[in-house]
């Protein structure tokens, strides 16, 4: 596979960048050059070889990046990571989800061998070698989805699906966009949904909820979600916006290249077997302007986006301070030409189509 | 879910475990295993007598932590459209079926303090897995079984083996009934109720909770309610303009299955509102057999479940939005 | 008035008497007393005496500000008349919550929990009941009296109680925070983030919007 893992940072000196294969892999929302609301999900099967769609659950370079920076968020604020005491079956149900998915797709660093309950899980990039009970918490030395999520990337949570809706009661959220998991623990849909802004008139919601409610078992779907980000932070939660927030005004036509970071998440939804829960993964993709201009349709298509973006979302998203600024600099990119529909860059190698 | 979703199985086992209850263990086609499931989930069991293709939901019995086989119990009878009839005299042990990944409105609500479960004849059958599974977790249950006479009571023994006191059976034919009141005022706050069996009897503990001062937020119930026998009649999907003839003793949604459609189910029992369609226009009263839609939905004849409701009369004809 | 706001903004409907409850646990602060006088009224003396007889209701002042007006308009006494079977008057809410805490511990299934007052009030009486195994949808709640918040800083994680502003500062840091719609049931507090690090000189001004 070839995977060589990256040691860089998400804090303090940013040494956080892509190499020119993480670049085209990144997934890159606009499929045209405006950008509306919708919930877009899909069935989440497997995408083309090489892009981040490849496999139900991605590892990347930046792996052992992502773990060390989780840690740090861990240790600096124990509740992101939370879960309310009858989510434990869900909790053992996302153990297994994550260790079969990586053990499969990725033998070289990770594997999962199973004797009845009597479980042993390998991962070589960590130095983990554990073995353990499944559904036993005396066997592991954090419970099951802290366990896990310490050695995943990407954020997890956990709904809990009763009454005729969907509540928000564990998770583990460390690259969150923007939102507290302390907080909403224990919301439903809709409620955690609430600062939205326009999706809810529309009825989206209301919508997204019925479909999820009939998530199946062996049918997991996935949408995209973006923002944009000064620096390349994965704890840009508001715990700690009193420290963060002020990059949004420091962004100026030298350094907006670098700094500013267009962040993607994909976001997976599985219905989890033995608890009936639902596991909503938010994995995270940061990519700078600069190495966002290497591909051409991307440098086209993106300041046409920004440029048409309806203010309540720049505002929601908590872009208006330094949205111009990367308007002008991407702008050198977009020659007029027209763009090919869809996200891919042109050159990647998709299969051929028949 | 649509008709194209299923698992192939092999039936490799069938007992008669009470009066007209035949259990089937059901194994995977190949290999791989079955997935493990929450008590009380279902898998939709889609039966194919010749050109008839029925679809009914069972319970899934067995254990949850079993991936070598699931269990379903089929009560006979044949007051119905046939698919117990079917299960009872032509599925056996070599039998191929398609069965659905399982799907559960009759979850186990894990806030709960305890767990009080109240089965009826066939209705034990969701709780045989979330006794198994509430028990592992650790959880406090009780589960009161009451039946027509002891030959009637599958699994009676097994459960009573199982979880001794915290199991107390009821025959009718010896005058046995369950202290309701009383069972209900006992109870610790943060309690959750669970009801499954004929539908008079859900809805005299339905009633009685109320009575007793339970809000609606801890009480639960399934009812096995299959699509009714009626009137034939006529239905035409909109975008295709579709010309389909519903027969008696089929269901709407089966009737486009057999079509060809695929169109959107998941409990085919009238509960889930997955199946709701939009109604065009019909020459004819609905009769609505749904629990999902509102009074004033059912009056306004405007939406439809299709897995369960029909036309009133023969020789109607209803005009679908799908 | 409570102004409404978006969906995780909690929305109280007014107290009705349940007929069917067993035992009804009545958790009044202040004002929520007229609450329970005019439901008391709206259901008429045969429901009304029939619900109230087998009624506790945990009655607490309120606010400081509050209680001499609650002494003149003599809310215990209206709330004694009602004769329900047992009153029990606190001098604050976190002695009453102590009290309402104990009596869950024992309660049994058949017990309709109530709350009327402010709302941190009834947002205090929300987290009893979720400790206790009561789903919030059960509850039957209204609001009366100040429309004052709690809000909790999401920085410090601290509690400010009795907030009438927006901004307001946080009562354990001192940063500024904009006191948002959004609301947490768990924490019984609504979110309140720092307004001013994106631009320090962007500090609005304080408005009383929660009177």
């Amino acid at each position: 596979m070839g995977l060589m893992f990256k040691d860089e940072t998400y804090r303090g000196d940013y040494t956080f960048s892509n190499s020119p294969s993480a670049i085209l892999r990144f997934p890159f929302p606009f499929h045209e050059d405006r950008y509306r609301y919708a919930v877009n999900i899909e069935p989440h099967l497997p995408g083309p070889k090489g892009s981040a769609y490849e496999f139900a659950i991605d590892i990347d370079e930046h792996y052992l990046s992502d773990m060390r920076d989780r840690a740090i968020t861990l240790k600096d604020d124990p509740l992101r990571c939370q879960s309310l005491p009858h989510m434990l079956t869900a909790e053992w149900d996302l153990l297994e989800l994550l260790m079969t998915s990586m053990s499969k797709d990725y033998p070289e660093h990770f594997a999962l061998t199973m004797d009845g309950d009597r479980w042993h899980w390998i991962n070589r990039p960590m130095g983990i070698d554990h073995q353990f009970t499944f559904g036993d918490v005396a066997t592991l030395p954090t419970p099951p989805m802290e366990y896990i999520g310490r050695q995943c990337q990407g954020d997890f949570c956990l709904l809990d699906q009763r009454d005729g809706d969907l509540w928000m009661d564990a998770g583990i959220v460390t690259s969150q966009a923007d939102w507290s998991l302390d907080f909403d623990v224990g919301m439903s849909f809709k409620e955690w949904h609430a600062p939205v802004p326009m999706a809810h008139e529309a009825g989206v919601f209301d919508r997204a909820l019925k479909f999820l409610l009939n998530l199946q078992l062996g049918k997991p779907v996935r949408r995209l979600n973006w923002t944009m980000s000064v620096n390349p932070r994965l704890d840009t939660s508001p715990e700690t916006y009193h420290l963060w927030g002020s990059d949004r005004a420091s962004v100026t036509p030298e350094n907006v290249a670098d700094k500013v970071h267009l962040r993607v998440e994909l976001q997976g939804l599985w219905r989890l077997p033995r608890s009936n829960a639902i596991v909503f993964s938010i994995r995270g993709y940061l990519i700078k302007m600069r190495e966002l201009a290497t591909v051409p349709k991307w440098g086209r298509r993106l300041p046409r986006v920004l440029s048409t973006l309806p203010p309540e979302i720049a505002t929601y998203k908590g872009l208006t301070r330094y949205q111009q600024t990367t308007i002008d600099w991407l702008s050198k990119f977009d020659d007029g030409q027209p763009t090919s529909p869809g996200v891919w860059p042109d050159d990647f190698p998709l299969p051929a189509k028949t | 879910m649509t008709a194209s979703a299923g698992i192939r199985v092999r039936v490799a086992e069938t007992e008669t475990v009470a009066k007209d209850i035949k259990r089937l263990r059901l194994v995977a086609v190949g290999t791989g295993g079955l997935p493990e499931f929450s008590g009380g989930a279902h898998t939709v069991v889609t039966m194919r007598d010749g050109e008839r293709v029925t679809r009914n939901p069972y319970s899934l019995m067995g254990s949850p932590y079993d991936r070598s086989g699931y269990e379903i119990s089929v009560l006979k009878t044949p007051t119905s459209r046939g698919g117990s009839v079917f299960m009872h005299d032509h599925v056996q042990t070599g039998s191929e079926l398609t069965i659905s990944a399982p799907v559960n409105f009759f979850p186990i609500d894990r806030r709960a303090r305890r767990h009080l479960m109240i089965a009826g004849g066939i209705g034990i059958t969701p709780f045989v897995a979330m006794t198994e599974q509430l028990a592992r977790e650790g959880a406090s249950f009780e589960l009161h079984y009451a039946m027509r006479s002891a030959a009637h009571g599958a699994y009676a023994d097994k459960l009573k083996h199982l979880y001794g006191g915290r199991v107390q059976t009821y025959c009718d034919d010896r005058q046995q009934t369950i202290a309701l009141g009383r069972l209900l005022d006992g109870q610790p706050l943060g309690t959750h109720l669970y009801v499954c069996g004929p539908t008079g009897m859900i809805d005299w503990v339905l009633a009685e909770a109320r009575r007793a001062g339970w809000p609606n937020e801890n009480v639960h119930y399934e009812r096995f309610s299959s699509p009714p026998i009626g009137q034939p009649f006529r239905i035409e999907l909109a975008a295709s303009k579709a010309i389909i003839d519903v027969a008696p003793e089929q269901s709407i949604l089966e009737a486009i299955e057999a079509a060809g459609f695929s169109p959107n189910f998941l409990c085919r029992g009238g509960a889930c509102g997955q199946c709701e369609t939009h109604v065009v226009s019909t020459t004819d009263a609905i009769d609505h057999h749904d629990h999902f839609l509102s009074a004033d939905e059912h009056a306004s004849a405007q939406k439809i479940m299709i897995c369960v409701s029909r036309l009133k009369n023969a020789g109607g004809h209803i005009v679908l939005d799908l | 008035m409570l102004t409404p706001g978006i969906i995780s903004r909690p929305v109280y409907p007014g107290l009705t008497l349940d007929e069917n409850a067993k035992h009804n646990l009545m958790a009044i602060e202040g004002e929520g007393a007229a609450a329970l006088l005019d439901a008391v009224g709206k259901a008429g003396p045969d429901v009304g005496q029939c619900v109230l007889s087998r009624s506790t209701i945990i009655f607490t002042p309120g606010s400081s500000a509050q209680r001499s007006l609650d002494k003149q308009l003599g809310y215990d006494k209206q709330l004694a008349d009602l004769k329900p079977d047992a009153l029990w008057i606190f001098p604050t809410l976190p002695t009453a919550m102590f009290r309402l805490r104990g009596v869950l511990a024992t309660a049994k299934m058949g017990t309709r929990l109530y709350a009327a007052g402010t709302e941190p009030f009834i947002g205090s009486v929300i987290q009893e009941a979720l400790v206790a195994g009561i789903d919030h949808k059960s509850l039957i709640t209204e609001h009366r009296g100040s429309a004052q918040r709690r809000v909790q800083c999401v920085h410090c994680k601290g509690f400010t109680e009795g907030v009438t502003t927006n901004p307001v500062t946080c009562s354990h840091c001192g940063l500024h925070l904009l006191v948002r719609d959004h609301y947490s049931r768990r924490l019984g507090a609504f979110m309140g983030v720092c307004i001013d690090v994106e631009d320090p000189s962007d500090l609005p001004k304080t408005e009383v919007l929660y009177p």
